[in-house]
């Protein structure tokens, strides 16, 4: 097994986590639990696939697909700060939602229960020697690629060091304290869960694009797993950008022994087995925003 | 909407006891709280019927050819029987949780493994008489389900960790698990298990019942409808489904009250788990009579709508497992003209209806007072 591929794998494998899991940060920081990370980017993947398919430009599919996180996001903010309604229920259901949407479009668009045609994928950004490099080279010039690791650091930057980013915080540690200083609680837990939407949106294009179409439940519970990652990376965008790494080269090297006698299985189970032991506080203890979960009501403090 | 679905009878969970001075508005508030899910039911309904306008097709006519399929004839009534029987497992599993204000999502796994530990005991005891596979197979399941309830149960007990991210994450390790356990089992390219000898198997309805004739509806319903009847019983009627409900209710009160809460919490998932692994008996038992990759289908993550349209109550869940049951079984037999995927869609926004039928029923019944 040479280094380089195998780290262009995990990489490869760990960006629509990372991107993901960086949204969730904000949903959750900001006090609303987003498990419907993995409709978001079935809707997402499908935007990118239709777009893509009708005007051949990848950029108008991630366009299309942030638009599609938004908007499921969007429902998602409707019922639980809308509404206040539990959170939890309110993103299965919305996975649910998007699995049978996605598969009621693919059937009514490209007249398949499976699979969309191919469609276009991002070109390699000309990143001269970099690029170059033997196995991680391609993967490095994909746009998404450096656009996800810019994403990391401004959202680290942005929830922690930026007025906004503290305030988003207030939200989901002491929403009274926000609306004590005037600010509007559902304001800002509904742009954090709109951001969590965009970046998920991102993630499923991330998928498409790579795949060059869209497949019946592509996203194949990797909401869930960046979700996970959120957590292991205790709510910090860096923290969960350096566990999708872990466990996309988990993934990597599950693909790599594929064929050996090492049980693929094992690996299979090593992101949601380490989550586990991080909630237990066995790696660090993993704290939640203390208000992250509960719905936020003036009339009932 | 003439076909109104039997799950919209009003649910006969107790609806809360307003406290001390009952006065009408109260009580009237207290049966809008009660009877949100039916609201929720008609609202979902209400969104298909304008999906199915969408496509073309009338909406009318199509809800009263689902009703006609699903319960007019035999076979069909038996068909949504079938469906509807893993659901009250689930249903009552997560109800289970809910009551002990844990949120069991992991009813999918506990499901899933209950019907591999089914199938497996099923082969390993061949040969035995009558009833004795039958029982082991039940008692494989039970433990298998149960053993995945604790998990999550004790460490939430002991650590305190959270059970829903903790459930969603078992629910993956039981699948990769029961793909690696079930390696050296799985023939047949690899799906499923060799087929578990007769006296294993649970008995069709149809035997008792020869108008279901053709319907794979088997005796697992029978236990389900025991199962709620013991539900019921254990926590309206027995101290440990007491503590349990008062845990639910504020964990705080409860242990000031001499409660152990871990011990509640910890019985609580068990309990849960194993009614959910139970639940896997009706696929592996009574009707393919072998375990099967994928088995479960989603009914585990189905469970929570079924628990939370019949309000964690047995007889609720049991109204609404027989709801979504004829749901899936008449959106199965309407395909040729409405696609299949509604249904999964109805299930979503029936979800979001009832979450949020139920919080603005109670802003309203507090407005009441």
């Amino acid at each position: 097994m040479d280094g380089l591929p195998f780290l262009a794998a995990a990489v490869r494998i760990s960006v629509p986590y990372a991107l993901a899991a960086v949204g969730a940060c904000f949903s959750e920081r900001g006090g609303v639990i987003n498990i419907a990370l993995e409709g978001i980017m079935l809707n997402g993947a499908l935007g990118y696939t239709l777009a893509a398919h009708a005007t051949g430009d990848p950029w108008l599919g991630l366009a299309a697909a942030l638009g599609a996180g938004i908007v499921t996001a969007a429902l998602h903010a409707l019922v639980t700060i809308g509404f206040r309604a539990d959170q939890i229920t309110s993103g299965l259901g919305i996975n649910l939602l998007s699995m049978g949407l996605t598969r009621f479009v693919l059937r009514a668009v490209f007249d398949s229960s499976s699979n969309s045609p191919r469609v276009a994928g991002f070109s390699e950004l000309p990143l001269g020697p970099l690029g170059d490099l033997p196995g991680l080279g391609p993967v490095l010039a994909t746009p998404l690629v450096l656009g996800a690791a810019a994403a990391v650091a401004a959202a680290q930057w942005t929830l922690f060091r930026s007025v906004f980013g503290l305030r988003l915080r207030v939200m989901g540690e002491r929403p009274e304290a926000g609306a004590t200083l005037g600010l509007s609680v559902p304001r800002y837990r509904t742009l954090g869960v709109l951001v969590s939407g965009a970046f998920a949106g991102v993630a499923g294009a991330w998928l498409a694009s790579e795949q060059h179409s869209f497949t019946d439940g592509m996203t194949g519970g990797r909401g869930y797993i960046a979700l996970a990652a959120m957590i292991v990376g205790k709510w910090s965008p860096l923290g969960a950008a350096a566990a999708c790494f872990l466990f996309g080269a988990a993934e990597a090297l599950q693909i790599a022994l594929q064929g050996s006698a090492f049980p693929a299985e094992v690996l299979q189970m090593l992101p949601y087995l380490v989550t586990m032991l991080a909630l237990a506080g066995f790696i660090g203890r993993a704290v939640a925003p203390r208000a992250v979960g509960v719905p936020y009501d003036p009339e009932r403090p | 909407m003439s076909a109104a679905p039997p799950a919209a009878a009003p649910p006969a969970g107790p609806p809360p006891e307003p406290s001390a001075a009952a006065a009408p508005r109260a009580a009237a508030g207290a049966w809008l709280v009660a009877l949100s899910p039916v609201a929720a039911v008609g609202a979902a309904l209400l969104a298909g019927s304008a999906f199915i306008a969408a496509i073309g097709e009338d909406p009318l006519a199509l809800w009263s050819l689902v009703f006609a399929e699903a319960f007019g004839t035999g076979y069909g009534l038996g068909q949504t029987l079938f469906k509807a029987t893993p659901l009250v497992f689930t249903g009552l599993a997560v109800a289970l949780g809910f009551r002990a204000g844990l949120f069991n999502i992991g009813a999918e796994g506990q499901l899933y493994l209950g019907g591999f530990a089914a199938g497996l005991a099923g082969l390993a005891l061949a040969g035995l008489p009558w009833p004795l596979p039958l029982l082991g197979c039940a008692l494989a399941a039970a433990l298998a389900g149960g053993v995945w309830g604790a998990i999550p149960g004790a460490l939430k007990a002991r650590f305190g960790a959270h059970e829903v991210i903790n459930t969603i994450m078992l629910n993956f390790v039981a699948f990769a698990l029961v793909s690696y356990l079930g390696r050296p089992h799985f023939m047949f390219e690899s799906v499923r298990t060799a087929e578990l000898p007769p006296a294993a198997w649970l008995p069709r309805l149809d035997a008792l019942w020869p108008a279901l004739r053709g319907s794979p509806a088997n005796a697992a319903l029978l236990l389900g409808l025991a199962l709620a009847a013991g539900v019921g019983a254990f926590l309206f009627r027995t101290r440990r489904g007491y503590e349990l409900r008062a845990v639910g209710l504020n964990a705080a009160a409860a242990e000031y009250g001499g409660i152990h809460v871990g011990r509640a919490q910890l019985l609580a998932l068990a309990l849960s788990g194993a009614v959910a692994g139970l639940g896997g008996l009706n696929f592996v038992n009574g009707y393919k009579h072998w375990f099967e990759l994928g088995f479960s289908g989603g009914a585990g993550f189905l469970g929570i709508a079924v628990a939370l349209i019949g309000r964690n109550h047995p007889l609720g869940v049991l109204l609404a497992a027989l709801f979504f049951g004829a749901l899936s079984y008449g959106g199965l037999v309407v395909h040729q003209r409405v696609p299949g995927e509604l249904v999964e869609v109805l299930e979503g926004i029936v979800i979001l209806c009832a979450i949020s039928a139920h919080r603005i029923a109670e802003r309203l019944a507090r407005r009441m007072r």
